[in-house]
């Protein structure tokens, strides 16, 4: 399992010492792609060599395909994903009347196969379902972020945006420590990016597979499982006006 | 389902030297690694990969297990006659997937 822990402890005298800087200021906002390498660059730019397009095909096979005891594939109710899914992705998550909790666009995606579709849902993380969302958030791709301004979201918003900046574990850093204050010096080998997340699912070349941003945050730090979705949707209000990458490559 | 993408040019000139492009989802399983449970997790990988021009085999390559999961590959070819240009990925086991795009020469 990989953790930032151990990259932490060797950064944690450089970090932590520091007097936070101001933050990201408005302007400043700037994606994961900003701070890669010129050949992670040149991989995510081109549709024929980025791998997480092996997905979105995949993804476009899927959307085709009649599913469950509604024998009906996405198609069969949502017609072209490149009209009717455009722009979902840069709007997610939503809020769910039914479990009247935030969905991100995963789940959305599982909730019409199990509901209207009536098929098993797909397992978290599986190929089908992350090659389904990667083509649904495709067809948002170069469009802004534009999060949903749904009033009921807001509570759990704002307990995303205090998770964000609570300081946990040994080294007491809460990831706002590094994304917000730190962001663009170096840790151990990386470049500290701001967190946003623009290209989810990704393609992430430690992986050597697509992941979803749960995957990421789970990655990134132990000890915010409690409440994933609250901060995904405080993630994304950072990310605002950002574009949206779909399927993006990160080291 | 073979996920695969491959890219050649649509259009290109008699003698022209094109660039072709094919990368396959594939996990490229060493079979020197071990899973939660202990025991290794089989190999998995595929083994060759071969381009065909109108029938006629042009490019080929053997994998080994050091390739990087997802395999990227990329090579010319001279553009003689309009046709089809055939892909194939023969795993481990000897199974095939394949893809195929036109070309069309003037
Ligand atoms: C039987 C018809 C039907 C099928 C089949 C179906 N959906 Fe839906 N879907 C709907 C309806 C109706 C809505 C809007 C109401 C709701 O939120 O449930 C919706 C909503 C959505 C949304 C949210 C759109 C938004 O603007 O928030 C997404 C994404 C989605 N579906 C994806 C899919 C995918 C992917 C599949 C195939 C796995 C699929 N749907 C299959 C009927 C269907
Ligand atoms: C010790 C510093 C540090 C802390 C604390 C930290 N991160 Fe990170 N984070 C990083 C680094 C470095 C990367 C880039 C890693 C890489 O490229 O391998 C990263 C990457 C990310 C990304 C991926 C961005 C993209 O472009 O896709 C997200 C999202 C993220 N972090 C969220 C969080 C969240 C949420 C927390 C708190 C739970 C957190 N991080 C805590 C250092 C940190």
């Amino acid at each position: 399992m990989h953790a930032l822990w151990p990259l932490a402890a060797v950064g944690a005298a450089a970090i932590c010492g520091i007097v936070s800087a101001a933050g990201i200021e408005d302007g400043e906002e700037r994606s994961g792609v900003d701070f890669m390498t010129p050949e992670t660059q040149a991989l995510q730019a081109d549709d024929m060599s980025n791998p997480g397009m092996l997905w979105v095909l995949q993804g476009e096979q899927l959307w085709q395909q009649a599913e469950g005891r509604a024998d009906v594939a996405c198609a069969g109710c949502h017609d072209d994903a490149s009209q009717t899914m455009r722009g979902v992705a840069a709007r997610y998550s939503a809020f769910d009347a039914a479990t009247e909790r935030p969905i991100d666009l995963a789940g959305r995606i599982n909730s019409c196969r199990a509901e209207r579709q009536q098929a098993e849902p797909l397992a978290p993380e599986s190929d089908a379902l992350l090659a389904l969302t990667a083509y649904v958030a495709h067809q948002s791709r170069g469009m802004p972020i534009t999060p949903a301004t749904d009033a009921r979201l807001a509570p759990f918003r704002d307990n995303g945006r205090r998770l964000f900046q609570s300081r946990i574990g040994q080294l007491e850093l809460s990831c706002a420590s590094c994304h917000d204050d730190d962001w663009g010096k170096r840790l151990g080998g990386s470049v500290i990016p701001q967190a946003h997340p623009t290209g989810y699912p990704l393609f992430r070349l430690e992986w050597q597979t697509v992941g979803s941003l749960q995957r990421r945050l789970r990655n990134c730090m132990i000890g915010v499982r409690a409440e994933p979705l609250d901060l995904e949707l405080h993630l994304t209000e950072r990310a605002r006006g950002l574009l949206v990458e779909t399927p993006a490559v990160r080291p | 389902m073979a996920r695969a993408l491959v890219n050649v040019p649509k259009m290109a000139r008699q003698g022209e030297v094109v660039e072709i492009k094919a990368m396959i989802a594939h996990p490229m399983e060493t079979g020197y690694r071990i899973g939660p449970n202990g025991s290794n997790i089989p190999r998995d990988i595929i083994r060759r990969f071969a381009c065909s021009y109108n029938g006629e085999e042009v490019f080929s390559a053997d994998l080994f297990p050091a390739v990087s999961a997802n395999p990227f590959i990329a090579f010319t070819l001279v553009a003689t006659t309009s046709g089809t240009i055939d892909f194939t990925w023969t795993d481990d086991v000897g199974k095939i997937q394949t893809a195929s795009a036109m070309i069309t020469v003037n």
